[in-house]
């Protein structure tokens, strides 16, 4: 039988079209064609996907894409997508893959949260003009400082963990190579070091010419320990072990052969050409004390210069688990919410998987407060963070600092048409083909990493200044500067916030 | 209910603060400073007032003084059967004051002395009165403790600072150290519990502003076990001084680079050393960086400290005649006392004033 | 000094006065043709000169409160004494003269006239002073100021000599932040790191000495300062990099 699964979008010509052909050259997914008998552009429409590379750069702006209007016969519970995705396992028996993060529509907990300002009883702090600061550093710190006098000046006798300086609390989150184009990286770290921030190789290893880099890196070791080596370790500020992502949890990683070229097999250390399998679980990490095992193995070969970071996904027992973490030896807990985005992964995981990760900062802040081991760990939190305000909402909730990763995609061209596990990104993105690869300027894209940085940054000190304060130490767990709209007693419990008007 | 707030709505802030200390701990009665606090009584709206006085028991100077509002009266005889369980109940009595006209609804006030005879093992005396401070502030409704410390008071309440200290009788005081507070209550309406000075054993702070970091001061205190129950930003500044100077055995000067932190250019500038102190202390104790305008007033017995934010957002001066030091929200209220000082100047911001007990110059500052 | 006794002189005890007693007691005074007002006791009383439209003069004897000369337009007050904070707040025309020491914002957004204080002042002096047409404000301050010096600073003259009562270095950190128009000379040199980022050093010209040069004569004078010892230095000039600085500051 046949099953009809019908366009999802439309491919629309003006008669402003030039013919140029410009938009049968940048798709990369096959969905246009020129016939030259015809003189005619063609659209092969069920490819399309809607990424709007060929509508950017049609120089006569002659092309729009449209959705299909299909009707169906309207159900507001078996939708349009709930009912092709059966038709097309039924079709395949396979799983429905997806790139990107959960589009479903859960309830966003940041938009229900509102900050305070200053009227007329603390004046509000011009961040403009006035010291207002952002510097973080991440890193165990002391429960205590012994601070005594001798001959006349303070000294202090504790001893010290190292710290890493971020001069603003927004670090670029996990993203392998493989899964993204070197260019990407070249943007990523360029633009880290000029914000003083970092960002982090992901899974995949760090590319030779990045090394440079190393202080403003932080490199990853996943369960697939792609490019792990003793250079590599030494290479960044932080090691983080990755348990989890947000947008896949409990899920392991396929990087299909065919995008292991060259430059990703010398950088993975495996040949050209082979599947890239990062296994579930770390398979020397069955239990807590299996990842201190691998926590101290790794500040063993950094010499305990290097902060040893654990990035989970936030699932349910979330508290539990990062104060385990903490106590495990860990310098970082990074917690990555249901939002959080992903190459690829199994739709129905993505969707349906982790809680949110305003609710999980939340509750791993007070469970490690209450404890009295916040000190020992500093927590990033990650998934789904879309503007300043949300970085300054997941800080007052108890983040030491943020990751973005779709954000800052879409500051170089990403627009979101989650087809990044096709491997066929037409922005050269998530992308290892040198053809397409090209299509991301390096230069460009670190500029607008940068830009996307120093914009957020000063809206953040805006936003402190409003709230009275000038620096972002005071935002930080201060819960008293969030006020809930619409949640429930519960929730607003879990998030130590008052509801507003209280 | 009586304890709480007599009105929610939020007002202008203006409070007044002035402290004077007599370095040589000669001791003189309580008419100087109502005189100084009344100059600035544009700064208050009569809906709290109070006093901090240090060497005012000398009689009873080995004892913890617990100066205690009743707002709950059935309360007492409860609080007192859990002190007894305690302490040795030295002497106890109601706090003698007079009727006037401006000061109405004043709760019971009571004052006890106390001593630490059968404390748990592994805990300093000092922490056990601060754990018992708490349990009373925490969990029995409409009791507070107003102050705790040895050889000192607190008195304060609802009303012009210089007409509760006629209703104290304050003039029948004598002490070296005097500190008040005219309060132009913001975020909690004016209520007994709620007016300065604050307490804790003996640091005493009055305070000037707002602590917009409140939040997360109050959070990293209490996983030091301070509970913040008085519905006011500035009982954390007392708390947080008894931790960093008492339990953590801090100088003064290191105390104060945590609560009024130089600016990180400021830190960056510095030599290598120095760099890593106040980068350290900041790291560290991020969580007790006091933003907002504030100037506070701090006393122990031995000190008397006088502090602003980092960028001075709250006025303060400081000014010394003979043995006498004074800080002070107005030069005027000095000047109502002292037309003629031996210096006066402008503090920057987070630059202490301190004044410090000539017989206690080894204490470490 | 000697007051002249006529029927336009007249003394106010100020002790133990509230600032509302005290300026209704000015206010009558002025309505009945006194045009030289001396004020004595005075202590915190906030408001002096405050709503007076009047070429008049005031001496006030003792520590003038905040807000001295608030909205001023015209008259000219001697103070004997220490100013507190905002001395000349959002003034219009006329003198200040404190013969002492002033406290925070001196000079907030004054739009014209002069202030001159003897000695130091505290944070923020000349935040927001402004020029309109042919109003100019001119701030001296014989002594140090603090941080923030000329913040946001759209128009005038801000002078700081760092000289009384002790010649001292230039101690302010962030001066200028945020200035967008008029200039501050400051007696000595400062480095780079204490200006905001929205001012520069520029050279001082002829026209420049020629103005500084009146306003330290009459400061000297008016204080009994060494005029050679003040002149006797080098002057920094601070000037805005632009009127708008923050045109890179939004997207779009």
């Amino acid at each position: 039988m046949i099953s009809y699964i019908p366009e999802q979008f439309k491919v629309n010509f003006s008669d402003k079209c030039i013919k140029c052909l410009a938009c049968v050259k940048q798709c990369s997914f096959g969905a246009l064609s020129y016939d030259e008998e015809d003189n005619t552009i063609y659209s092969t429409d069920k490819n399309c996907v809607a990424c709007h590379r060929c509508v950017t750069l049609c120089p006569t702006k002659a092309i729009s894409i449209t959705k299909n209007p299909l009707a169906y016969r309207h159900n507001n519970y078996w939708k349009p997508e709930t009912v092709e995705n059966i038709y097309k396992q039924a079709e395949t028996g396979g799983i429905l893959l997806t790139g990107s993060g959960n589009d479903q529509e859960w309830p966003s907990y940041f938009d229900r949260l509102l900050f305070d300002a200053s009227q007329v009883t603390n004046p509000s702090i011009d961040p403009i003009r006035e010291p207002m600061e952002l510097r973080t550093y991440l890193g165990e710190k002391p429960s205590e400082l012994k601070v005594t006098r001798k001959d006349g000046k303070l000294v202090i006798s504790t001893k010290y963990k190292p710290q890493v300086k971020l001069e603003t609390p927004i670090m670029f989150g996990a993203m392998s190579l493989g899964a993204v184009s070197l260019n990407l990286h070249r943007g990523l770290a360029r633009a880290s070091k000029e914000a003083g921030t970092l960002w982090n190789t992901g899974e995949g290893g760090l590319h030779e010419e990045l090394y440079e880099f190393g202080d403003n890196t932080t490199v990853q070791v996943a369960s697939g320990r792609y490019g792990v080596n003793h250079r590599y370790l030494n290479a960044g500020r932080v090691v983080e072990i990755k348990i989890g992502q947000g947008a896949k949890p409990g899920i392991g990683g396929h990087l299909p052969g065919e995008k292991i070229n060259e430059d990703i097999s010398r950088t993975r250390m495996i040949p050209k050409g082979t599947d890239a399998l990062s296994p579930a679980p770390h398979h020397d990490i069955y239990s807590i004390e299996d990842l201190a095992q691998l926590v101290y193995a790794l500040k063993e070969a950094t010499h305990y210069k290097k902060l040893v970071s654990v990035k989970i996904a936030a699932v349910h027992n979330v508290a539990a688990i990062a104060s385990g973490i903490a106590r495990a030896g860990a310098d970082i807990v990074t917690i990555d919410g249901f939002r959080g985005g992903t190459g690829a992964t199994p739709t129905i995981i993505r969707n349906h998987i982790g809680i949110p990760i305003e609710l999980a900062i939340a509750a791993v802040d007070d469970r490690l407060r209450r404890e009295g081991i916040r000190n020992t760990v500093s927590l990033v939190a990650s998934g789904g963070i879309r503007n300043s305000a949300d970085v300054a909402k997941a800080i007052a909730l108890g983040a030491d600092a943020v990751y973005i990763g779709t954000a800052a995609l879409l500051s170089v061209g990403c627009t979101l048409c989650q087809k990044c596990y096709t491997g066929k990104c037409a922005w050269g993105i998530t992308t290892t083909n040198p053809e397409l690869v090209k299509r991301l300027n390096p230069e460009i894209a670190y500029r607008r990493l940068y830009n996307l940085l120093r914009g957020w940054s000063i809206e953040i000190k805006e936003m402190i200044g409003a709230m009275g304060l000038n620096a972002i130490e005071s935002l930080r767990g201060n819960r008293l500067k969030l006020r809930g709209v619409g949640l429930s007693d519960t929730e607003l419990e879990i998030l130590g916030v008052k509801p507003a008007g209280r | 209910m009586a304890f709480f707030p007599r009105s929610t709505e939020k007002q202008l802030d203006g409070c007044a603060v002035v402290g004077i200390m007599d370095t040589s701990a000669k001791r003189f009665n309580g008419d100087d400073i109502t005189k100084a606090i009344a100059v600035m009584r544009d700064r208050s709206n009569g809906l709290g007032g109070g006093f901090a006085a240090y060497g005012i028991y000398p009689q009873h100077a080995d004892l913890y003084a617990f100066h205690m509002i009743y707002l709950n009266t059935d309360k007492r005889y409860d609080v007192e059967e859990y002190l007894k369980k305690k302490f040795y109940i030295a002497s106890s009595e109601k706090i003698p004051t007079r009727k006037t006209k401006q000061i109405v609804d004043s709760p019971i006030l009571w004052r006890y002395f106390l001593a630490v005879e059968n404390k748990p093992a592994g805990i300093t005396e000092e922490d056990y009165i601060v754990e018992t401070v708490m349990e009373i502030n925490d969990k029995l409704e409409g009791v507070f403790v107003a102050s705790s410390g040895k050889n000192m008071g607190v008195f304060k309440g609802v009303g012009y600072p210089e007409d509760l200290s006629v209703f104290y009788k304050l003039e029948e005081y004598e002490a070296y150290i005097w500190t008040s507070h005219g309060r132009f209550p913001t975020n909690t309406g004016g209520w007994w519990g709620g007016a300065h000075p604050f307490n804790i054993l003996d640091w005493s702070v009055v305070h000037n502003g707002e602590i917009s970091s409140y939040g997360i001061n109050q959070r990293y205190l209490e996983a030091y076990g301070y509970k913040c129950t008085l519905m006011t930003d500035t009982e954390v500044v007392a708390y947080t001084m008894d931790l960093l100077m008492r339990k953590h055995q801090m100088p003064l000067e290191a105390a104060c680079a945590v609560i009024a932190a130089p600016l990180w250019e400021q830190i960056d500038r510095m030599d290598e050393k120095e760099k890593d102190l106040y980068t350290k202390l900041r790291q560290t104790y991020a969580s007790l960086l006091l933003n907002g305008p504030f100037s506070f007033i701090i006393t122990n017995k031995d000190q008397m400290i006088g502090i602003t934010d980092r960028i001075r957002l709250r006025p303060v001066i400081g000014a010394r005649k003979g043995n006498r030091t004074f800080i002070s929200t107005e030069e005027a209220a000095v000047r109502e006392l002292e037309p003629d000082l031996d210096e006066i100047w402008i503090p920057r911001g987070g630059e202490p004033i301190v004044a410090q007990l000539k017989s206690a110059r080894r204490r470490a500052i | 000094m000697a007051i002249k006794v006529s029927n336009s002189n007249k003394t106010i005890n100020s002790k133990g006065l509230h600032f509302s007693e005290l300026n209704q007691k000015i206010r009558s005074a002025v309505k009945s043709g006194a045009d030289k007002l001396k004020l004595v006791n005075v202590n915190g009383q906030r408001y002096i000169g405050t709503g007076i439209r009047k070429e008049m003069h005031f001496d006030v004897y003792g520590t003038a409160g905040a807000d001295l000369g608030a909205f001023m337009d015209g008259p000219n007050i001697t103070v004997h004494g220490n100013a507190q904070d905002a001395v000349g707040n959002t003034m219009n025309s006329g003198l200040i003269t404190v013969d002492g020491h002033a406290g925070d914002v001196v000079g907030i957004a004054m739009r014209g006239g002069c202030v001159y204080i003897k000695g130091e002042v505290g944070y923020r002096a000349g935040i927001h002073m402004k020029e309109y047409e042919d109003q100019k404000p001119v701030l001296v301050i014989g002594g140090a100021a603090h941080d923030f010096l000329g913040e946001y600073m759209a128009g005038g003259v801000l002078i700081v000599l760092n000289y009384h009562p002790k010649p001292s270095p230039c101690l302010a950190n962030y001066i200028g932040t945020g200035m967008h128009g008029g200039a501050i000379y400051l007696r000595g040199k400062v480095e780079q790191y204490q200006l905001g980022k929205e001012v520069s050093v520029v050279k001082i010209t002829e026209n420049d000495k020629k103005m500084l040069n009146k306003h330290l004569k009459a400061f000297a004078k008016t204080f009994k300062l060494d005029y050679n010892g003040i002149a006797n230095a080098s002057f920094t000039k601070l000037m805005p990099l632009s009127h708008r600085p923050y045109g890179q500051l939004y997207a779009y």
